[in-house]
């Protein structure tokens, strides 16, 4: 089923296209940005890239214990659901300029809803 | 079946196996996460033999250039040695041609370049001074328009290695020097596409080369090229570079004074707030960054926020100055 939506967004092509527009709506939104100061850009568009596939119900070796490291110094930092739900508007923003439908841009959501408690450490 | 050679041992690879597959069933431990050619962490370089193109979509340009590839997605059809990236090093012993001083700080360093001896404009090598100490310096010359290696070396104070250029050593002196490495160079392709080329201090030496190269592999496309420095005095190789902007329509340079009235013929600011006035959208730009780290860190993500694309923007922040 996840694998069926991966394609029916348009596969490793459509995460190609998505990555720059996400990434480019996160840096410009001041409800979050300040978590991405002083990161490496390169790197930290590979892990959106990573991110946006696992999200499009693509291929992943994601695990929630990955989740907790990888943001544990963000939740230190501050990081909660506010922030979390301003990640998931610009994800369904970036997928609204691809033209996606809205019930495929849903079970996005869905998949990185799934991700909201290992991320934020609860 | 293909070997695959990593960290100096041999594995063997089964039918139809990946370079990943392969050698974590033989217990290699290495980076991956998706293993479908997507997220981009098991990327390695193929030192010997050639990587499958399947393992190279979606690879920037200038890696892909350099034998990077990824390990999940290739099924070898040869033997293969891989490395991960940057460990891939080996060393060269060459000949010091000259040494010429380029402004009060500034000394441009020629070596002969062995044989054998590849890189891309753009690219950065390690010099290794007498007692052992590297430092990293970018390589302003051109293969097929040079055969030098040419360097552009600021005259750090109490800098080890800078120090020991510009004091102790003279042409005809034996240096080792690294392969090349990095990924701020020029590649063919999109002829006609803009590129904006901007750089501090001894930033401006990787510039020079990547915008020599575009032109030589016929690059028709505006190349604007901005230098900046506090003061006149810290620019250097103005008259070539005016000379170049005159000789070649798509060539534009910008050179940039950030205190007092700069003379005729340069703009006042910094390099990096002067390009942004200039080129406010950058839609479908190729863009390089060179220099200070700070300088480069911010204009990456101003840049990218103009519209240029993460694929096209090729930064090399200068790490370390302070100790160089």
């Amino acid at each position: 089923m996840s694998e069926a939506l991966f394609d029916r967004l348009g596969g490793e092509a459509a995460v190609n296209a998505a990555v720059d527009i996400f990434y480019r709506k996160v840096l410009a939104d001041d409800r979050i940005n300040r978590f991405f100061d002083g990161v490496d850009m390169d790197k930290q568009a590979a892990k959106q890239k990573a991110f946006l596939t696992m999200a499009f119900g693509g291929p992943n070796n994601y695990t929630g214990e990955d989740m907790r490291k990888g943001h544990a110094h963000l939740v230190e930092r501050g990081l909660n659901d506010s922030h979390f739900d301003a990640v998931v508007e610009n994800l369904g923003g970036t997928l609204k300029e691809l033209g996606v439908a809205d019930d495929l841009i849903g079970e996005v959501a869905a998949i990185a809803e799934t991700t909201r408690n290992d991320v934020l450490g609860k | 079946m293909p070997t695959i050679v990593f960290e100096g041992q041999d594995y063997q690879c089964e039918p139809g196996e990946s370079v990943l597959d392969c050698l974590t069933r033989q217990g290699v431990s290495v980076n991956y996460s998706c293993k479908a050619g997507v997220c981009q962490s098991c990327m390695m370089v193929a030192t010997e033999g050639e990587p499958t193109p399947a393992s190279q979509v979606g690879i920037k340009e200038t890696l892909k250039a350099q034998g990077h590839f990824l390990i999940c997605s290739c099924v070898p059809e040869t033997d293969m040695q891989v490395a991960v990236p940057d460990r891939a090093g080996s060393s060269f012993d060459t000949t010091v041609l000259s040494l010429h001083k380029l402004n009060a700080d500034v000394v441009r360093l020629r070596l002969m370049r062995p044989d054998n001896y590849d890189y891309l404009p753009g690219q950065f090598l390690g010099l290794v001074n007498d007692t052992g100490v590297t430092r990293s310096y970018s390589l302003a010359s051109v293969p097929g328009l040079d055969d030098f290696l040419e360097l552009q070396i600021r005259h750090v104070p109490g800098g080890q290695v800078s120090g020991w250029v510009v004091e102790k050593l003279q042409a005809g002196d034996t240096v080792t020097i690294s392969q090349a490495a990095g990924q701020c160079s020029y590649l063919p392709g999109r002829e006609a596409q803009s590129l904006l080329l901007v750089g501090t201090g001894t930033g401006l030496a990787p510039l020079v080369g990547v915008a020599r190269d575009a032109l030589q592999q016929g690059h028709n496309g505006p190349i604007h090229l901005y230098h900046g420095s506090s003061t006149v005095e810290g620019l250097y190789l103005v008259p070539e570079l005016v000379a170049m902007d005159e000789a070649n329509a798509a060539f534009h340079y910008h050179p940039c004074v950030s205190q007092g009235t700069p003379p005729q013929g340069m703009q006042s600011g910094r390099a990096a707030d002067v390009a942004l006035e200039d080129f406010a959208r950058l839609s479908g730009w190729r863009v390089f960054l060179c220099g200070r780290e700070d300088m480069v860190r911010t204009l990456q993500k101003k840049t990218f926020l103009a519209g240029a694309s993460m694929t096209d923007i090729f930064a090399d922040p200068f790490v370390n100055l302070a100790v160089a």
